[in-house]
């Protein structure tokens, strides 16, 4: 108990001193965790937009993969990335392994399906006639989707949030991918988990602090976004 | 009726290699109103959906104004000069304002624009109050109002409605229909309604067009359907509920009797002696007497009956009778308590030679 108060105190002090070290780690799992969400959004709105609304045999095989990616172990996520992006692998050459650039994409690999599949299942919540309604109002293919968008956009917040989520607290693949290098690609999560094994509870409580804080003051920025515009 | 605004021909549609369109030809006219009747699942719906280019067909032609609706183009430029109100609302989750402006935004109107036409038909569906409600707390029928407010406020050339009251109880649906009515009658707009309601179909259309198993069997004015079904499917359809199997036996100046379980009907119409036919009577056709009105009836068919059942029908009391073939009769309930009728009693059932529709069996 006493090892929990103490870690917390100097947790405290650490905040209050804005270390440059916890500062540049910090800086770096929201860019990093911010560009992965982002790529997942882009690529798993836009196709779980195509799955949602179009017919296809095999439809229903395509979903239950997507649905069991949105429980991808990040540590396999890790394994695979860090084959593809080995010296010898077939990526080897861009010669990205354990820098940020490599957790960037493995955590697009870990949000992608997580974002996908909730989009599908929050396009195909809609009432199946809203797309020949918003088509018979006149509107363009592109001006249908954005529509169909903006009609799901709660749940498709959601699927945002978790994405998000999904990455900024996993350890396993951006440990095996980035290397947890001090000031290159050490992340929180990574760095929580060295301070932890050497013991140093303080800087691994001031760490999980600072996670904890971001992961809320992100999700209720995006909360508040997701909760305008609500007509009475 | 003028001109013809939209035409079909050859038109099939099918789902998974089954044909659940097959039309070889249907035009509306400018300014009519159409109405389309039919069970469910007879292809009314993918009717509409077709003629508004929502579903591909595997072939056929949609002309709009002379013009063929071919490309991606063509359907999209022709479809911002129609529109269509759907069985449910399908209202987009924000205001009410903004539902009814969300067609006129897509077609890049200015805002000034806007506000004067949204202004124009919330007050039109009566629902200017509800303009910045959120469209998820409205009753059914203050969204469909919403919905017909916005098919409306694009000032369509021609308006598709897929059972737009279905769901509706009555008495919101009749307000409802009185208004649509009257913004229709104002407008001169085009119509066609998909409708399950005989009674809206006889009111508003100028045309009703029935369909069975994707084809359509019937289209005329709504007395000539009511009156003169082509087929048992039709006259079973538009409620005739006395469909007689007979065989003529011979036609004097107009006049064609029939015999049908060993009676002889006469019926207005033209069929050769020898022929099968069926005897198609609306049961508001048939009177009830207690005694026998041969005498005092311009009627040429009376026939001695035994009451067999009596149902309620809305304001009127269906009654069942056997006259050696089954005979159905609405009687009002004024009438049925003066009369007195009851199950087993011994009355007399007559109806005109007019009020019978022969269709020949012949195919």
């Amino acid at each position: 108990m006493d090892l929990i108060l103490e870690g917390l105190i100097t947790a405290c002090k650490l905040l209050w001193a804005l270390d440059p070290e916890v500062l540049g780690i910090t800086w770096l799992s929201l860019k990093v965790s911010g560009i992965a969400t982002l790529i997942s959004v882009g690529l798993g709105v836009s196709s779980g937009m195509v799955v949602a609304l179009t017919r296809f045999p095999g439809k229903k095989f395509v979903v239950s993969v997507v649905n069991t990616g949105m429980g991808l172990p990040p540590v396999v996520v890790g394994l695979f990335v860090t084959v593809f992006l080995w010296r010898n692998g077939p990526f080897g050459f861009l010669d990205i392994l354990y820098t940020p650039t490599a957790i960037i994409i493995a955590q697009s690999v870990i949000a992608t399906p997580i974002v996908m599949g909730i989009s599908i299942a929050a396009l195909q919540n809609l009432p199946n006639k809203l797309r020949l309604q918003i088509l018979s109002l006149g509107a363009t293919r592109l001006q249908m989707v954005f529509m169909l968008i903006r009609e799901a956009r709660l749940p498709l917040m959601a699927a945002v949030m978790a994405g998000f989520g999904g990455v900024i607290s996993e350890v396993g693949a951006s440990i095996m991918v980035g290397g947890n290098i001090k000031g290159y690609s050490r992340v929180l999560t990574t760095a929580t988990v060295m301070e932890t094994g050497k013991g140093e509870f303080a800087t691994a409580f001031a760490l999980s602090i600072i996670l904890l804080f971001l992961v809320f003051l992100v999700n209720y920025l995006f909360t508040l976004i997701q909760q305008r515009e609500r007509p009475r | 009726m003028s001109d013809t605004i939209l035409a079909i021909d050859d038109l099939k549609v099918e789902f998974g290699g089954v044909t659940v369109l097959d039309i070889p030809s249907f035009c509306i006219r400018e300014k009519e109103f159409v109405s389309l009747i039919g069970p469910n699942g007879s292809g009314k719906s993918t009717l509409l959906l077709a003629l508004n280019r929502l579903l591909k067909p595997v072939s056929g032609r949609l002309s709009f104004r002379g013009n063929e609706i071919a490309s991606r183009d063509d359907a999209l430029h022709y479809r911002r000069r129609v529109s269509m109100v759907f069985q449910e609302p399908l209202l987009f989750d924000t205001t009410v304002y903004r539902n009814v402006a969300s067609g006129l935004k897509i077609r890049g109107m200015g805002g000034e624009e806007i506000r004067e036409r949204v202004t124009k038909y919330l007050a039109c569906f009566n629902i200017e109050h509800l303009a910045h409600r959120s469209a998820r707390k409205l009753s059914g029928g203050e969204s469909q109002r919403a919905s017909l407010a916005r098919a409306f406020a694009m000032e369509p050339e021609v308006i598709f409605l897929d059972e737009p009251f279905s769901a509706l109880d009555p008495p919101t649906r009749h307000s409802l229909t009185d208004d649509l009515e009257k913004i229709v009658r104002e407008t001169g707009i085009t119509t066609l309604m998909v409708t399950h309601d005989q009674s809206e179909a006889l009111r508003m259309s100028d045309r009703i067009a029935v369909m069975q198993d994707g084809k359509i069997v019937q289209s005329g004015s709504p007395l000539a359907v009511m009156n003169n079904p082509v087929n048992e499917f039709v006259a079973n359809f538009v409620g005739m509920d006395t469909i007689l199997e007979g065989k003529v036996r011979r036609q004097d100046d107009g006049i064609v009797s029939v015999d049908v379980s060993g009676k002889e009907i006469d019926a207005l119409g033209a069929a050769a002696p020898g022929d099968d036919v069926y005897c198609c009577i609306r049961p508001e056709n048939v009177t009830i007497e207690l005694t026998d009105p041969d005498d005092l009836t311009s009627a040429r068919n009376v026939f001695p009956a035994v009451i067999r059942d009596i149902f309620s029908v809305g304001p009127f009391l269906k009654v069942v009778l056997d006259c050696g073939f089954t005979l159905t009769s609405f009687v009002t309930r004024e009438a049925f308590a003066i009369l007195d009728l009851k199950e087993g009693m011994r009355v007399f059932a007559s109806f005109k030679a007019t009020a019978v529709h022969l269709i020949s069996l012949r195919k």
